[in-house]
């Protein structure tokens, strides 16, 4: 076991960031919407595959090419999310969190489905745009500049919204909203918007996780499905609602689980949540969540 | 009055079951994946080319007709075997049809031959079906682990492919299939220098390449199927696996997987399949009907398995005039030859193994391709006795039996 050399085990590290960049980015919007709207918001992994789907659609359909479908496919499913807030979420606001819970994953059924339907289980190829084809031999591995490009631009985006929830007038808004929505509205902000943008928001960085996703692994309607518990469990650890503790958490568990894969393969698909179990019983608020 | 009618009803159901077709009609039931990672390779496909195997008979043999119903096991062995008890007890089919997913069809294979029906494998893998777990009410048609191992490993030696790595899903399939395609290498005078057990279902498998490629063995063996494989094919041309000299050998790769990967990333792929549509005029013709049912898609070597061997099952119905005893149609089904559009003539043999070649292909590069679904170009054509096993290794009771 110990025999591993170490410059595979540069590589395995290397591997588990990226992984942990995809992590990150979704368990981002997770975390948002959960802080603010109180809603587990299940379909996200639905509208992780979406967004995928929309640039493979716009690829096949219209010939719009990978560059242009990073911005619009977020756009696109950004909308929907804020439909989706507007005539579903708005409605079971005040209830129990399960309500959201199942509303949610309904939607997520609902997609996965139709999207089955239509497209069949085992997917769609989406070609890699070829500014970012091939790699660097790096001595101890090859690093596709794809995977580089992936692990740089999650870390823009994770370091760009917590620098704008911490750093900005939107961002304290979004914070005293999360503590106390009707104090906030008393002050004549107006709360219901910055919700519909909050979701919208939170959606679209699943969206656009997933037009990132696209070239690596295949654009199939289950490929949100196959994401969502570990994101789940992401933000379980990094602590519900807590945006640094879900960037953070969402890299180094990244990285765990690469390290799983070379001396235990068998338990890759557990680790992550043996993590949680053990991360629940220590501190049930989560690594960054607040005790209650 | 109605007490009456029910009365009349209850006594006229055991005088149906002894008439020579069961509930006056042969109940053709498909049994698969509809929604999740092998709906695709089976699924409606395989229903679809189930009922035209049903209307090339006219619909009806006699006076009784015939149906085609379906169901959704889920990949869950317990969820298989109940549909398969509900079908046959209350349901009044007569045949479970396909069922991908190895456990699932040994657990079906059981319910079936405890009811003394008839079980025409089509999707599952395992060559247990017809070894250990035989069984006088189950033909088993289009593949196995052994078929498979035996002409993409022997194959692979030959060419100069004597070191292997493998990347296996770990449960009973991928063992399996490992197992099996282990013995052939090092048969063959090759050495498995290493191998990972993967989690079903897994998404990335760049760590797992990695170690693939720290091995160097020169051919990576892929002993998993579905997504698993296309994300593992994928991967392997991102990390420029093949670019750096190594080969992947699909151990199992279906049409399905090839459209999803699309040819720019699974080029050069060797691969063992029973059936491709392309293969020859009559093939050709008759993947033309299925596919313009199914929105253009081209048949599976699954889908085309289940349509030969629904065929062939009403064919045996036919002579025999009944579909009553499961064990006497299976029986008739292995002493008439078989003969259709899309595997030819063949046999079906005492431990149910249904014989036919198997070919070797490698996937087209695009340039090649003349369109959709134009993917392989034929390697070699390997002759059913070799690719399958010897009848007397399976360690299958029924061989012994019908020596004596």
């Amino acid at each position: 076991m110990l025999a591993v050399p170490l410059q595979a085990l540069f590589g395995q590290l290397l591997i588990g960031l990226i992984n942990g960049s995809f992590y990150a980015l979704l368990s981002l919007g997770l975390a948002i919407i959960f802080g603010l709207l109180n809603v587990i918001n299940f379909c996200h992994g639905a509208l992780y595959m979406l967004g995928a789907f929309v640039a493979w659609g716009l690829l096949e359909k219209t010939g719009i090419g990978y560059w242009p479908a990073l911005l619009i496919a977020p756009l696109v499913v950004g909308l929907l999310g804020v439909v989706i807030e507007r005539t579903l979420l708005r409605r079971i606001s005040g209830l129990d969190p399960l309500y959201g819970l199942l509303l949610t994953f309904g939607i997520a059924l609902i997609l996965q489905g139709v999207f089955s339907n239509w497209f069949g289980s085992s997917g769609m190829p989406y070609e890699m745009p070829s500014q970012l084809r091939g790699g660097q031999a790096l001595g101890f591995m090859f690093l596709p500049n794809y995977r580089v490009w992936v692990i740089g631009v999650s870390l823009i985006i994770c370091v760009g919204t917590w620098a704008i929830t911490e750093g900005t007038r939107l961002g304290s808004w979004l914070r005293a909203a999360t503590e106390n929505a009707s104090l906030v509205s008393a002050f004549g902000i107006n709360v219901p918007r910055m919700i519909t943008i909050t979701y919208a928001l939170g959606v679209a960085l699943a969206a656009f996780a997933g037009v990132l996703a696209a070239p690596i692994y295949r654009v199939s309607p289950l490929m949100g499905a196959d994401l969502i518990i570990v994101v789940f469990a992401v933000v379980v650890i990094g602590g519900m609602g807590s945006i640094i503790g879900s960037i953070v958490t969402g890299f180094t568990l990244g990285v765990l689980e690469g390290l799983t894969k070379v001396f235990y393969p068998e338990a890759s698909n557990t680790v992550i949540f043996v993590v949680m179990a053990i991360v629940l019983l220590v501190r049930p608020a989560g690594l960054f969540g607040k005790q209650a | 009055m109605n007490a009456r009618i029910a009365l009349l009803l209850a006594l006229a159901l055991p005088l149906a079951a002894r008439a020579d077709f069961t509930g006056k009609a042969i109940k053709i039931g498909v049994l698969n994946d509809q929604s999740g990672l092998y709906a695709d390779l089976a699924g409606q496909g395989s229903v679809t080319a189930a009922k035209m195997a049903a209307e090339e008979m006219g619909g009806k043999i006699g006076d009784a007709n015939i149906e085609v119903i379906f169901a959704d096991h889920q990949n869950k062995p317990d969820v298989g075997s109940t549909i398969a008890r509900q079908w046959i007890d209350v349901d009044g089919v007569d045949v479970i049809v396909d069922v991908p997913t190895s456990s699932v069809a040994l657990a079906v294979a059981q319910v079936v031959k405890d009811k003394n029906k008839v079980f025409l494998a089509s999707g599952p893998a395992t060559s247990d079906l017809t070894g250990k777990a035989c069984s006088p009410n189950t033909v088993h048609w289009t593949y196995d682990t052994y078929a498979l191992a035996h002409t993409t490993g022997t194959a692979e030696v030959q060419s100069g492919g004597d070191t292997w790595f493998f990347l296996t899903a770990d449960y009973a399939f991928g063992q399996a299939l490992e197992r099996d395609t282990t013995a052939v290498v090092t048969a063959a005078g090759g050495k498995v220098l290493g191998g990972v057990k993967h989690p079903l279902n897994t998404t990335d498998f760049s760590s797992f390449l990695l170690q693939a490629q720290s091995s160097k063995a020169k051919v990576i063996g892929l002993a998993n199927a579905g997504g698993d494989t296309i994300n593992s094919i994928k991967a392997a041309s991102e990390f420029g696996i093949v670019k750096g000299g190594q080969r992947l050998a699909g151990l199992l790769v279906f049409i399905t997987d090839v459209h999803a990967l699309g040819l720019q990333t699974a080029q050069g792929l060797i691969l063992s399949e029973s059936f491709y549509w392309d293969r020859d005029d009559k093939t050709r013709a008759w993947s033309k009907k299925f596919g313009a049912r199914m929105g253009g898609r081209m048949p599976s070597m699954v889908q085309a398995g289940v349509y030969a061997a629904v065929l062939h099952y009403l064919k045996a119905v036919k002579a025999l005039k009944s579909d009553a005893d499961g064990k006497a149609v299976v029986d008739q089904m292995k002493k008439l030859g078989t003969d259709d559009p899309a595997f030819g003539k063949g046999t079906i043999r005492a431990d149910g193994r249904k014989m036919h070649p198997m070919y070797l292909y490698e996937v087209k590069a695009p340039s090649e391709s003349k369109g959709p679904w134009d993917y392989y170009k034929l390697k070699k054509e390997v002759a059913a006795n070799e690719a399958f096993r010897p009848l007397d290794k399976g360690e299958c009771p029924l061989v012994a039996a019908s020596a004596k």
